[in-house]
């Protein structure tokens, strides 16, 4: 396909330096230089406005879904019901004894990012990291108010004015008012939501509601309106961990230098006639764009959260002079360097004749852009394989767990006490989990401890073969129990035995193992 | 400042320190610690002001506000005081068994009683109400003087054997051996006897011939079966538990010269609601009557 490049006064060139970039970087101490990225447009963009809007929405509407459960539950989907040491989660309900199912979350949540930075590299940070959505989402308010970058750069440097002050005005107070819902969102995961607003507006709230609201609507308009990519540079530690994260395979937003080099902008009149030159038209799109303040063209580099929104500002300009797009793109450092390879000539300078044939225009076929197809290797195959492991195994845990557990702590002090008619008596404080929804009397008895009684601390029945025992619907019931064992255990210093609580009902029991002590073995 | 150096790579004025060719970069604070340090600075004046701060020779200054974490505890303790009170006061109006039906305030005073327990004792009788030779153990049914919730309250008001109390319980058995009541190969004989209530090691001979000397001197308190009898305060002698010991030997050396273990009555140190939670502690553990 032969393409023309178009008349050149359609390229805007802008006026742009990547503040950050490496050749720029400011020793520590500089004050910071404010980046004005431009709005982009584009497929990056279009998916980036998405997933801004699912996980936006997951955040502040899930605490509000409704989840009927009964009278012994809170009836919200999602809760961390700290006071009453439980979690729900829909049809699940994870007791503080099944703090596994957390812990394996969050090995699939590690996993789970390991598995897409060695895939796409940081798409974590580009896409759904809450810094980068919430930078978003006050980047949209700041546009609406002040306009896009041209804009914004003249009202900085505007002088004091009526205007200047009341779209300043409206900008933070739009930016507070969602850094307040930001942080009002959050509590709501932890208390019933329709309750804890009635109570926060009627200033009823508990101090530790305000307290966290405040915490985070500072760190939210802080972060997200002034601090920005800072955040991302200096504070967090993922872009220090991605590089074991990445290898040659990781698909990462790269300046395919191969096709790009020598840049030269079309719009100049002074261009030197009759050289070959590279796509790139050095229009500084990509720069505009930028929320971190760098040039794609320089490299991978510390500070890029491959956000893709540079990827867009190209494209679009390649559509305009008619080139393919992809000049930026997302590639494999393996594809780069073959790529490059192909590129050069034998003095090393990467030769656009090489890269495309000047004749037809066509770029040379043995260029290779693997895209999505990087991301089937071992490397991945192991990260997602543990992955679902870990997830399959807590599937099958969850579905098979039962509605009653049993707990056992033997005292400690005394370990056993002799009774005056010769029996040994050993103290337990006895923890029956009653998962399930509804009150039930629970049968508790001993078995492998011959002739054992058992009875309730405080109780005057005195021993018996089993004891009955009230477990409230979905709650711990905790008892403090006596067994008396016959003369003849007490020859022996420890016997095992188990308790074994039962729910006659329903046939369902539990069991634990735990020792009946005596006096040493005379 | 003539040996001004200059770092090539950073551009940055050394400070002119040398460690074996490590240089130190004179690079200035970053602001925002700057300001911190700052206001520090401010914050520890009124600090000096507002709270007790330099040191003086045998004191310290005051500051205005007049705190002291002597007082502070205080407060604390009297909070929690005030926050006790109407539970206490309770406990102080109601009859103990009445606090016991009470459920509420009965695992109040089970745990007030622990506590309390801890400070009280737990010198004597364990942490673990254990006890030791000489000191009853309390978590078993075998009780000297009372098990029920009354009388386990009224041993720890007046104490035992103890002088400062007019209603302290008292018990002293004779001194057999040691007074010459008995001679050595009668107190034998009548140990003997006694072993023989519960299947200590024992010469059957022996026991025939303490049977008849246990009658005379010993059945009066503690039973003709050895049974005891708690309004003396005279211990079973036929149960397993042995305050002093329950070997031949051990059994011998208390009939002949008896130790006697004395508690102080806690009632005037403690105050009746103390009393009554630790009673309910007491009675808690697993004997309680």
């Amino acid at each position: 396909m032969a393409t023309t490049p178009k008349s050149s006064g359609e390229i805007e060139r802008f006026d742009v330096e990547a503040v950050n970039a490496q050749d720029r970087r400011q020793p520590l101490y500089a004050p910071r230089e404010k980046i004005h990225p431009k709005r982009a447009s584009g497929d990056f963009r279009r998916l980036k406005w998405i997933i801004m809007a699912v996980t936006l929405t997951i955040y502040y509407v899930t605490p509000w879904l409704r989840w009927e459960r009964g009278f012994h539950a809170p009836d919200q989907a999602v809760l961390v019901d700290v006071a009453n040491r439980r979690f729900y989660f829909f049809m699940i309900e994870i007791w503080p004894q099944e703090f596994y199912y957390v812990a394996g979350l969050l090995m699939m949540a590690g996993i789970g990012l390991f598995f897409v930075t060695s895939s796409v590299g940081r798409a974590w940070c580009g896409y759904t990291c809450p810094q980068t959505v919430w930078v978003d989402l006050f980047l949209v308010v700041e546009r609406f108010f002040e306009g896009d970058r041209n804009a914004r750069i003249r009202l900085d440097g505007a002088s004091f004015s009526l205007s200047k002050f009341r779209k300043r005005l409206f900008k933070h107070v739009t930016w507070l008012l969602i850094a307040v819902a930001t942080g009002g969102a959050w509590i709501f995961y932890f208390a019933d939501a329709p309750t804890l607003l009635r109570e926060l507006f009627l200033g009823e709230a508990a101090l530790i509601a305000y307290a966290t609201v405040a915490v985070l609507t500072a760190t939210t308009y802080v972060f997200g309106g002034h601090m920005r990519e800072q955040v991302c540079t200096y504070m967090c530690p993922w872009p220090r961990i991605q590089g074991a994260m990445q290898d040659a395979h990781s698909l990462v937003v790269t300046y395919n230098d191969w096709r790009g080099e020598p840049r030269r902008p079309r719009n100049r009149e002074d261009r030197v006639k009759d050289q070959a030159v590279g796509d790139c038209v050095d229009c500084n799109a990509c720069v505009a764009v930028c929320p971190m303040g760098i040039d794609i063209r320089d490299g991978q580099q510390l500070e890029c959260i491959t956000c893709a929104l540079c990827i867009d500002a190209c494209d679009s300009v390649m559509d305009k002079i008619g080139r393919e797009r992809g000049l930026i793109s997302y590639a494999t450092l393996a594809d780069y360097t073959d790529n490059m390879a192909l590129a050069r000539s034998d003095n090393g300078a990467i030769n656009p004749e090489q890269a495309r044939d000047p004749a037809g225009g066509r770029l040379n076929p043995g260029f290779k852009t693997k895209g999505l197809a990087s991301a089937l290797r071992p490397r991945t195959f192991v990260y997602l394989g543990v992955w679902s492991l870990i997830g399959l195994a807590m599937l099958v845990v969850l579905l098979n767990r039962g509605t009653l557990d049993l707990n056992i702590l033997h005292d400690r002090n005394p370990l056993y006490v002799q009774l005056s008619d010769g029996g040994i008596r050993n103290g337990y404080t006895v923890k029956i989990l009653n998962k399930r929804a509804g009150a039930r009397a629970l049968r508790l008895s001993v078995d492998g401890l011959p002739g054992a009684g058992i009875w309730a601390a405080g109780s005057t029945d005195g021993p018996s073969k089993f004891l009955t025992v009230d477990a409230g619907a979905d709650r711990l019931a905790t008892t403090k129990i006596f067994v008396r064992a016959e003369p003849s255990a007490s020859t022996v210093q420890r016997i095992a035995f188990r308790f074994i609580v039962t729910d006659d009902a329903t046939g369902e029991s539990a069991e634990y193992e735990t020792w009946f002590e005596g006096p040493e073995g005379k | 400042m003539e040996n001004r150096e200059t770092d090539a790579a950073t551009g940055v004025e050394t400070t002119g320190h040398d460690w074996d060719g490590i240089k130190e970069l004179n690079n200035p604070l970053p602001r925002w610690w700057l300001w911190t340090f700052y206001a520090t600075i401010i914050w520890s004046i009124g600090y000096v002001i507002a709270y007790p701060a330099i040191p003086l020779v045998t004191d310290a200054t005051k500051g205005v506000l007049g705190y002291t974490s002597r007082g502070e505890v205080a407060a604390e303790m009297a909070a929690v005081e005030a926050a006790r009170s109407d539970k206490v006061a309770r406990i102080a109006e109601l009859s103990i068994n009445d606090i016991a039906e009470d459920k509420e305030l009965y695992q109040f005073a089970v745990s007030a009683g622990r506590s309390a327990y801890k400070v009280h004792c737990s010198q004597c009788h364990g942490s673990g109400a254990t006890g030791a030779a000489g000191y009853p153990n309390l978590n078993d049914d075998d009780w000297l003087w009372a098990g029920d919730l009354e009388g386990i309250a009224a041993t720890i008001r007046h104490g035992v054997r103890f002088a400062g109390d007019d209603d302290s319980r008292f018990a002293e058995m004779p001194a057999f051996g040691r007074d010459q009541l008995l001679g050595k190969s009668e107190i034998a004989s009548i140990a003997a006897y006694v072993a023989s209530f519960s299947n200590i090691e024992h010469d059957p001979a022996l026991a025939g011939e303490g049977e008849p000397l246990y009658a005379t001197n010993c059945a009066a308190c503690h039973g003709a079966k050895g049974e005891g009898d708690r309004d003396q305060g005279a211990p079973n002698l036929r149960d397993p538990i042995w305050l002093y010991g329950g070997t031949l030997d051990e059994i011998i050396v208390q009939i002949g010269a008896p130790k006697h273990g004395v508690m102080p009555g806690w009632g005037d140190r403690l105050g009746e609601p103390l009393v009554k939670q630790l009673a309910i502690y007491v009675h808690s553990l697993g004997g309680g009557e």
